[in-house]
């Protein structure tokens, strides 16, 4: 039972339409309501309910209506009768016509006509014989309304309170081109609550004098003094808004990149298309690698690019032969066209390798760089592949790195995005050598993930660079799903789909 | 990277049962577990190691990893008569090098016939890279008669019955006619003699890389002794592929048998001794970061069937994988095992550093959200109606930069922003507006001073989407942008046909041109289903 006190707050808290519709809460339905308050629109009058509904005045019952009404033929018939009514009459009036004659003189359209024969012929009220139409009814079924007739004269009606003959002639009119429409309503029924029925009694004078809203004219004039200010249903909900930001993929980024620098690693930038030469044979990759085939890779066409300096070309050249002492290299003969083919970078190793070639000319190591950028592969897309994704990477140049190094690196990397746990295991690169491939456990699904390579520059690759073979550590996971993980984005299409909706939504990268 | 998959039962009949201890140990040695079933194993074979690629030769390196290291030694025979090979010189234009062994004692069945053939295929399909490299070919021994010719001819002069099929056709025929020959026909199909194997009754054995002679043969369960040759470009890869076949023969129970090869000079194949490479323990320790004695290393590289003789590393010759003693570095790591090292972090001290040009894109990403824009992100790769067509440019042909053979309809670069700020706002006529989106990023440009003759530069752009939206709004915009990073701009009338005439401007800061703003003409809302007006600006950030 309400107290005195709580009443007069929830009166102080009535909208001034909220005032006006309380003496009609017996209304039952919206449209009745409307009806009775024609002032207002059926928007502001439910508005109006829902306020009453949060505060547990009225309940509202929505229901979906489906409504026949008549279409525009529909409405056209009521005036002129139907297609078929037209025709019989005529009919009647000549005794015997042709359907040339009919046609004519009853001005139907070509589809019309069919249907008002059919409709005739089925209710065999006539006959054609010799092209000629003649009345084979009584005067009596004639002259009778049809059910169709009938039912359309009842209309509007909804579609779930039709007695039988009614929904025989729907059934039959709904086929027909425009005669009937479905709408779909919405019904909106309410009642009172024991608190509404007591509002309904209640003096609601009081709030008729209370400030909706403080003008700069009431700041001015003092006319709030005095006075009280509706009271606000705070609980009730708000529509959302959105502000503007980063893409979520570029704030992921953002905070990779952190990690990186936090460990004093420099960024390292270049283009994304590139010659063959950085992107395979500087990195000691066959040149008969299947990777290196239009399957795998986007070619630009009608390109070639200008190799470097002659000096690194014969070097790369060389380790490929087989000719850099100690190594066999790849055995065949290396061929400079391959390396000339303009291409979207596969990996960002490139850059790493060309920074290489910047270090070396004034021995600037020991180095850490790292990079993070799109790189490209000729893929069909599904869930899980994309020709199109992000891949980060570092590498320590170091004369006395070594393997152990690499694992401590990949440890602490790791541990800053979040993977505790991690195991590795040998795998195989061209360029690198040992190679491993780094799982991580995953801490919520509770399962190991690969997430990406790593491994030691090969000395075919360094050598060329630096004239003597110095150690490189390299690793870098692949990034675009360790972002969908985080967004919980299944499918790798979704993420650069670009969907307004979803990026006003989407939760802020917060690692 | 394939796939191997092994009989379970005949793996743990060699090495034990493979419980879930011996699974992790097999993913540590460098073959990781893709699947275990009741009656099967499947591993991933990494391309550096083809000699793994068939059960006998995963056995071989497993048992030697996980029970009997060292070396393991396989004997050859020394030719019989007439086990000879001669290359005609005809045959050195098309296909220069094969080599040969015979192997005799097989006992086979079934499973042994369906593990040579598999052997075959994946060595064709990997080491091989798809027959472009070298072909594989083994004959019954009792179907031919020694010594063997491999010579060319032209292609009509070349009539055999292929396997499977139902009569004699010549050369051109196979490759038109025979699957084989429509699969792999492309690697003869210019040349002017195609390669054959005849024996000394001048019957055909084969047409490498093609298909052997229905006449010869296949190896069948009464087979006891096999031909084997390995032809194609690169005599290095030919060898190491012989080996490797050889040497799966032998642990089938085979005994190899040596053959001549005559070809400028006659050389013995298979050529089964162990390779010599030297290598430095001081070196492999300075890789790895350990202090291990020799005794040690020769230890973990007998795990691997590596071993040591004074100060080279002897390989066994079905090994490709050793180029340089760094391979043998590995080899020791993995015997030591990847999970033992312990990891160290040196103090080298650097000072991190963020790439300048992304710190000042996300200053503008920064301010641009204080403006309530949306940053969208979308593909480097694009399409012609995108970039071009749906936004009223009409001759696009010079700028545009195109990708050979993509798998998607996106195959050329973007050569704007703007184009995808459209194509995205068309794909959002759903959502509420007024949407107000900038995206900052890369386009592509032909510029013949660069290293590929592609030029790369960032650009910016933003478009405003709603019933109001104008040129007035759009300028605003850069006006900020211009008080926010201290720069001084100019706008100077131009003609666009993306935009609506009288309503678009030139971008000038510093006196070169760097952009463009206006209001999007409405043909380009119509051909994008846009219901609102657009006022949008690219700019370059090359300033």
């Amino acid at each position: 039972m309400l107290e005195k006190k709580d009443i007069t707050k929830i009166i102080e808290s009535l909208s001034p339409n909220e005032r006006k519709i309380i003496p009609h809460l017996e209304s039952k339905t919206l449209n009745m309501l409307n009806t009775v308050l024609a002032e207002l629109d059926k928007v502001a009058l439910l508005r109006a309910l829902e306020f009453l509904s949060n505060k547990k005045a009225v309940e509202i019952k929505q229901s979906n209506q489906q409504i026949i009404e008549l279409g525009i033929n529909g409405l056209n018939y009521k005036i002129k009768g139907l297609p078929e009514r037209r025709l019989i009459n005529l009919v009647v009036k000549n005794r015997s016509i042709s359907l040339q004659e009919a046609q004519k003189q009853s001005k139907l359209i070509d589809n019309e006509f069919k249907a008002a024969l059919g409709a005739l012929k089925k209710k065999a009220l006539i006959n054609l014989v010799n092209g000629n139409l003649l009345l084979s009814g009584t005067k009596e079924e004639i002259s009778k309304k049809s059910l169709e007739e009938l039912f359309l004269e009842t209309l509007p009606k909804d579609l779930n309170e039709l007695q039988p003959e009614e929904k025989f002639a729907f059934q039959s009119l709904k086929s027909r081109k425009n005669i009937i429409d479905i709408q779909n309503k919405q019904l909106v029924r309410f009642e009172p609550t024991e608190l509404g029925k007591t509002l309904m009694k209640s003096d609601l004078s009081q709030s008729e004098n209370m400030i909706e809203a403080i003008t700069p004219t009431i700041i001015k004039s003092g006319a709030w003094k005095g006075k009280k200010f509706r009271r606000y249903d705070i609980t009730s909900p708000i529509p959302k808004i959105y502000g503007g930001k980063r893409h979520f993929v570029n704030q992921a980024t953002d905070y990779a990149k952190k990690i990186w620098t936090d460990m004093g690693f420099k960024e390292m930038t270049g283009n994304m298309i590139q010659s063959g030469f950085w992107v395979f044979d500087a990195l000691f990759t066959a040149q008969d690698h299947p990777v290196r085939e239009m399957q795998d890779t986007f070619f630009i066409k009608n390109k070639e690019a200008k190799l470097p300096d002659k000096k690194i070309v014969e070097g790369i050249k060389a380790a490929h032969e087989g000719k850099i002492k100690g190594s066999k290299g790849w055995q065949y003969n290396w061929n400079e066209e391959d390396a000339k083919k303009v291409l979207m970078r596969t990996h960002t190793t490139a850059l790493s390798i060309q920074t290489l070639v910047e270090i070396a000319k004034n021995k600037e190591f020991p180095a850490k760089y790292f990079a993070l950028g799109k790189c490209f592969r000729n893929e069909t897309i599904d869930w899980s592949h994309g020709f199109e994704f992000n891949q980060t990477e570092g590498i320590v140049v170091d004369e006395n790195a070594n393997f152990r190094q690499l694992l401590g690196y990949l440890k602490e990397f790791f541990s800053k995005m979040g993977y505790e746990k991690i195991r590795i295991r040998p795998a195989y690169f061209a360029y690198t050598e040992p190679s491993l491939e780094i799982d991580a456990f995953h801490p919520i699904h509770k399962q190991w993930v690969e997430l990406g390579g790593a491994g030691m520059f090969r000395p075919e690759v360094t050598i060329p660079i630096f004239g003597k073979h110095i150690p490189v550590l390299a690793w870098g996971p692949g990034f675009d799903r360790i972002i969908m993980e985080f967004f919980k984005i299944n499918d790798l299409r979704d993420m650069y789909k670009n969907d307004i909706n979803k990026l006003r939504k989407i939760k802020v990268w917060d690692k | 990277m394939t796939i191997l998959t092994l009989n379970r039962q005949q793996l743990e009949y060699k090495i034990g049962a493979i419980d879930e201890n011996i699974q992790n140990k097999i993913s540590m040695f460098g073959t990781p577990i893709e699947e275990v079933t009741d009656t099967e194993v499947s591993v991933e074979i990494f391309p550096n190691r083809p000699d793994l690629l068939s059960q006998p030769g995963f056995e071989r390196a497993l048992l030697t990893f996980l029970k009997k290291p060292g070396i393991r030694k396989y004997k050859t025979e020394k030719p019989e008569k007439n086990f000879k090979v001669i290359i005609d010189k005809s045959v050195k234009k098309v296909r220069p090098h094969t080599v040969c062994a015979i192997v005799k004692n097989l006992t086979l069945t079934n499973e042994k016939i369906k593990e040579i053939i598999d052997i075959q295929e994946k060595l064709h399909g990997s080491y091989g890279r798809n027959r472009k490299k070298l072909a594989i070919g083994i004959y019954p021994l009792e179907a031919i008669k020694l010594p063997i010719t491999f010579k060319a001819l032209p292609p009509e002069e070349i009539k055999f019955q292929p396997l499977e099929f139902p009569k004699k056709i010549n050369g051109k025929q196979i490759l038109s006619q025979h699957p084989a020959g429509r699969d792999y026909g492309n690697l003869l199909k210019d040349k002017e003699v195609y390669p054959i194997f005849i024996d000394a009754n001048n019957e055909i054995l084969s047409m490498p890389p093609i298909i052997n002679s229905h006449k010869t043969g296949k190896v069948s369960t009464k087979t006891k002794a096999v031909f084997i040759e390995c032809s194609g470009f690169h005599s290095e890869y030919l060898k190491k592929t012989l080996n490797m076949i050889v040497c799966a023969f032998a642990d089938l129970g085979g005994k190899i048998y040596e053959m001549e090869i005559q070809d400028k000079k006659t050389e013995i194949f298979p050529q089964l001794e162990p390779e010599r490479m030297p290598f430095s323990i001081e070196n492999i320790n300075k890789t790895l970061g350990l202090k291990l004695s020799e005794k040690e290393i020769k230890k973990l590289l007998e795990k691997m069937g590596i071993t040591i003789e004074k100060n080279n590393a002897l390989i066994p010759a079905y090994r490709t994988d050793i180029l340089h003693e760094i391979d043998l570095a590995e080899e020791v790591a993995i015997a030591y095992g990847y999970d033992n090292f312990e990891p160290e972090i040196p103090a080298i001290s650097t000072i991190g550093h963020e790439d300048d040009l992304a710190v000042q894109k996300r200053k503008i990403a920064e301010i641009l959200a204080g403006l309530n824009l949306l940053e969208i992100s979308t593909f480097h790769l694009s399409t012609k109606e995108k970039q071009y067509k749906k936004i009223n440019i009409k001759e696009f042909h010079p700028q545009m930069i195109e990708v050979l053979d993509s798998k998607t309809e996106n195959n050329i670069l973007r050569t704007s922003l703007l184009s995808h700020n459209i194509s995205t706002l068309s794909e959002n006529s759903d959502a509420e507006y007024p949407q107000k989106i900038f995206e900052l990023g890369k386009i592509f440009y032909h510029d013949n001073n660069t290293e590929t003759g592609i030029g790369e530069k960032e650009n910016l752009s933003i478009s405003l989407c709603h019933e109001k939206a104008n040129f007035t709004e759009i300028k605003q915009i850069l006006d900020y942008l211009s008080r926010m990073l201290d720069f001084k701009y100019e706008i100077q009338e131009t003609e666009n046909p993306t935009f609506i005439t009288g309503r678009i401007g030139k971008i000038i800061i510093n006196e070169k041109e760097v952009g463009i703003l206006g209001e999007i003409s409405p043909l380009v809302l119509k051909n994008n289903k846009i219901k609102m007006p657009v006022s949008s600006l690219e700019i370059s950030l090359d300033f």
